[in-house]
């Protein structure tokens, strides 16, 4: 049997119309399921990048970024090894308790360092950061105050120290060999 | 000047010399200046035939084909020859107009979203959103659809942006910093690719459509006559190595002959050039070519390891990667010695002989349709561009046609397009129109897109076409009969239309011949119709099968021969019985 892993994918694309669409399609064309998706702009803002947690079994996760550097917006990709980066997800996690079991919650939101973003009569709002096991195990504390809704932004990442993926120069190349 | 005269001065700027296609809407406005410019326009009956076409130019030519259409219908109408080439890793620009921006997105009158459609069957495309992208955005689509694998770009232009007036400027740079091929191959890889083909005793060069694409096939012919080894070539690569070359086993694969499967599974080292281990060379995989070591060489790194693992793989142009090769294996036998491969390809060559591709004619039988390509052969003696749609004809055309010049054998082989003959053979004919084009088609593909002998016919673009009249939609008869347990469902095509009718009310000429006698009379008075297109419908035996043959799924080793006929096909190699006259 195979066993199932999940991977971190950052990949660097120029900031072109279908980019996502070419992205997120590649990987269901492929059969990869993607478990989050996050994206947004680099220290250059011409280039975004995407950060792609994906579960993989079995299959070899490498014909899938083969097929992603064929893509023509694609710049850069690298795995990213979860020791070796920091990875990082914002939940927004709305949990309906009343005045009566608040303090309840209030005291898991301080061990896991989160935050209260929003509060009425009927329900609170919790904002926390942190890795994705984190969020999940705040999460799972918290199910059972009846959470009403949740939004997760998925995984953010940079590799540690030097081992990260920098945004390239983008440089016009010649045209030589275009009218045959 | 508007975005329409900047789109055609672009297209001539990129060198396009013809481009296929059909006026409509959102087109429109490019349709103006074109009256203006050198570039011919040929008026297509449907935008398919118009990709087809396209695609049979860029085959024999080298160069990209072009083809154009009007938004919605017409676009959508690509999407089969644009996925085509895609499989087959064809250039091809395809130019659609678009519904005006403002009503982008308002399902206005022919809108379809032909970008986003497309976007898993091209190597790329492009939404030109203002008209002074449009020159950047047609040199970029001609780069990237002609360099590295070749393949289809979609250029994807709004009705208002052609309108809109702007300044043409042909760009001197190109800015394309997430598309690098790689062409040069690692020396390191070249080298450890010699390495291994020293040590090999049964090495077989597995040559695939890319060493076509990269209008190599005259390197190869160094390469092979270095290693002395024997060569296979697969559909899309038919005539990448000549057919009478002593050297040369034909076609591997689904219907492939015995020689040239079994030297690949019986092989210790497959020196792959630019093929792909495609499921219909490779049966089964985990049965194929055990024994064998794996030499990959491809431009497209995603190839290498797809569905085989690679002993040494070489990423880089093919012409590159075979001529460096050749140096390093012509340096190794100048300093060790050759190494002699002449009893494995004697045996290979035995094969050949004991196990030909045979079939046999009853002088007052049904006409076979062996007996035809086999005529058509002899008559040309590979010396005609041939073009095929897809099914039993096709792997007979595949199989007894003598390919012995490079870009010369069309066809449709990944995405497996019926229908792709007629188009494909127009715009063949269009490319080199010195040569002489002849297409073989089933009567199942022919009906697809017949409509394409109007535009031959008013085009003045004469070729023929020979069907291979069955009546059936012959491979898929062939599936029920072995696989189906002869239930037949849905394959008959009864004889309509009068195909000889047909193709007169076009304006061409039409031959019917019913009986083996007249086979080769019909055929010399085809051939020397020249002035118009010309359809011969060879009204050929509905029971005859496409034999050797892998069933699907199945192992290469469990090959069914069929039956033995009593004319064995020869194309050249097959009688070859010395390496002699080879270089070295």
């Amino acid at each position: 049997m195979s066993e199932i892993t999940t991977h971190t994918i950052s990949v660097l694309v120029e900031n072109r119309p279908g980019a996502l669409a070419r992205i997120s399609g590649l990987f269901a064309r492929r059969g990869f399921n993607i478990d989050s998706l996050a994206v947004g702009k680099t220290e250059d803002p011409m280039i975004s990048r995407m950060t792609i947690v994906v579960s993989v079994d079995g299959k070899p996760l490498e014909q899938v970024t083969k097929q992603l550097h064929k893509l023509v917006s694609v710049l850069r990709i690298a795995e990213l090894p979860h020791d070796g980066s920091v990875e990082r997800e914002l939940a927004l996690i709305k949990v309906g308790v009343d005045a009566g079991r608040r303090a309840e919650v209030l005291e898991i939101v301080e061990i896991f360092r989160a935050k209260v973003v929003d509060v009425d009569a009927t329900a609170l709002t919790v904002e926390a950061t942190g890795t994705p096991d984190k969020v999940a195990a705040l999460e799972e504390l918290l199910r059972p105050y009846e959470i009403v809704e949740m939004a997760r932004t998925g995984t953010v990442a940079l590799g540690r120290g030097g081992q990260g993926l920098k945004a390239p120069k983008l440089r016009p190349v010649s045209i030589d060999n275009l009218s045959a | 000047m508007n975005g329409a005269s900047s789109l055609i001065k672009s297209l001539e700027a990129a060198g396009v010399d013809v481009v296929f296609g059909i006026p409509g809407g959102a087109i429109l406005p490019a349709y103006d200046p074109l009256l203006e410019s050198p570039i011919r326009h040929v008026l297509m009956r449907h935008e398919q035939g118009a990709g087809h076409a396209a695609s049979g130019y860029a085959h024999v030519t080298g160069r990209p084909g072009v083809c154009m259409a009007t938004s919605g219908p017409g676009a959508t109408n690509l999407v089969t020859p644009i996925a085509d080439a895609y499989m087959d890793s064809v250039p091809l620009v395809a130019i659609t107009g678009q519904v005006p921006r403002p009503v982008i997105g308002m399902d206005a009158f022919q809108e379809a979203d032909i970008t986003g459609i497309t976007l898993p069957i091209t190597k790329h495309n492009y939404k030109v959103m203002e008209a002074e992208e449009i020159p950047e955005a047609i040199a970029e689509a001609f780069h990237i659809a002609s360099t590295g694998r070749p393949g289809p770009v979609l250029v994807d232009i709004p009705k208002d942006v052609l309108q809109a007036e702007t300044s043409f400027a042909w760009p001197e740079t190109i800015n394309l910093p997430g598309y690098r091929p790689t062409l040069k191959p690692n020396r390191k890889q070249i080298k450890s690719a010699a390495d291994l083909i020293r040590r090999a005793e049964r090495p077989v060069l597995y040559v695939g459509g890319g060493v076509l694409k990269a209008r190599a096939a005259e390197e190869l012919i160094a390469l092979a006559e270095a290693i002395g080894a024997p060569v296979v070539t697969t559909l899309m690569a038919r005539g990448a190595f000549p057919d009478d070359h002593p050297l040369c086993l034909g076609m591997p694969g689904m219907h492939g002959n015995y020689a040239a499967v079994n030297a690949m599974q019986r092989s210790d080292l497959l020196i792959t050039m630019c093929a792909r281990f495609d499921d219909r060379v490779t049966g089964n995989l985990a049965s194929f070519a055990p024994d064998a070591k794996i030499i990959h060489a491809d431009v497209d790194p995603a190839e290498i390891g797809k569905n085989r693992a690679v002993d040494v793989p070489i990423v880089g142009d093919a012409k590159d990667t075979i001529v460096e090769l050749t140096k390093v294996v012509l340096h190794g036998n100048a300093s060790q010695g050759r190494v002699d491969f002449s009893p494995w390809m004697a045996e290979t060559r035995a094969w050949s002989r004991e196990y030909p591709i045979s079939y046999t004619q009853v002088e007052d039988g049904p006409i076979k349709p062996q007996f035809v390509v086999d005529q058509l052969g002899r008559m040309t003696g590979g010396d005609a561009i041939v073009v095929t749609g897809v099914g039993q004809h096709q792997m007979w055309a595949s199989q007894i046609m003598p390919v012995n010049k490079p870009y010369s054998f069309v066809t449709s082989g990944g995405l497996g397009t019926m229908g792709y003959a007629v188009p494909a053979a127009l715009g063949a004919k269009v490319g080199r129109p010195e040569d002489r084009v002849v297409a073989i088609d089933g009567d199942g593909c022919f009906q697809m897109t017949a409509q394409e002998l109007a535009t031959a016919t008013i085009e003045k673009i004469p070729f023929t076409v020979c069907i291979l009249n069955n009546s059936h939609l012959g491979m898929v008869k062939q599936w029920q009969e072995l696989f189906y347990d002869k239930r037949l469902s849905e394959v008959h095509l009864p004889q309509v239309p009068d195909y000889v009718k047909l193709v007169e009310a076009y304006g061409g000429v039409g031959f019917r011949a019913s009986d083996p006698s007249e086979v080769e009379t019909t055929l010399d008075k085809a051939m020397s119709v020249d002035d118009r297109p010309c359809v011969i419908d060879f009204r050929t035996d509905a029971e005859e099968m496409c034999f050797p043959m892998v069933p699907a799924g199945a192992s290469n080793d469990d090959l069914i021969l069929g039956p033995v006929g009593e004319t064995q096909v020869h194309r050249g190699f097959e009688s070859a019985t010395s390496l002699e006259g080879e270089g070295a």
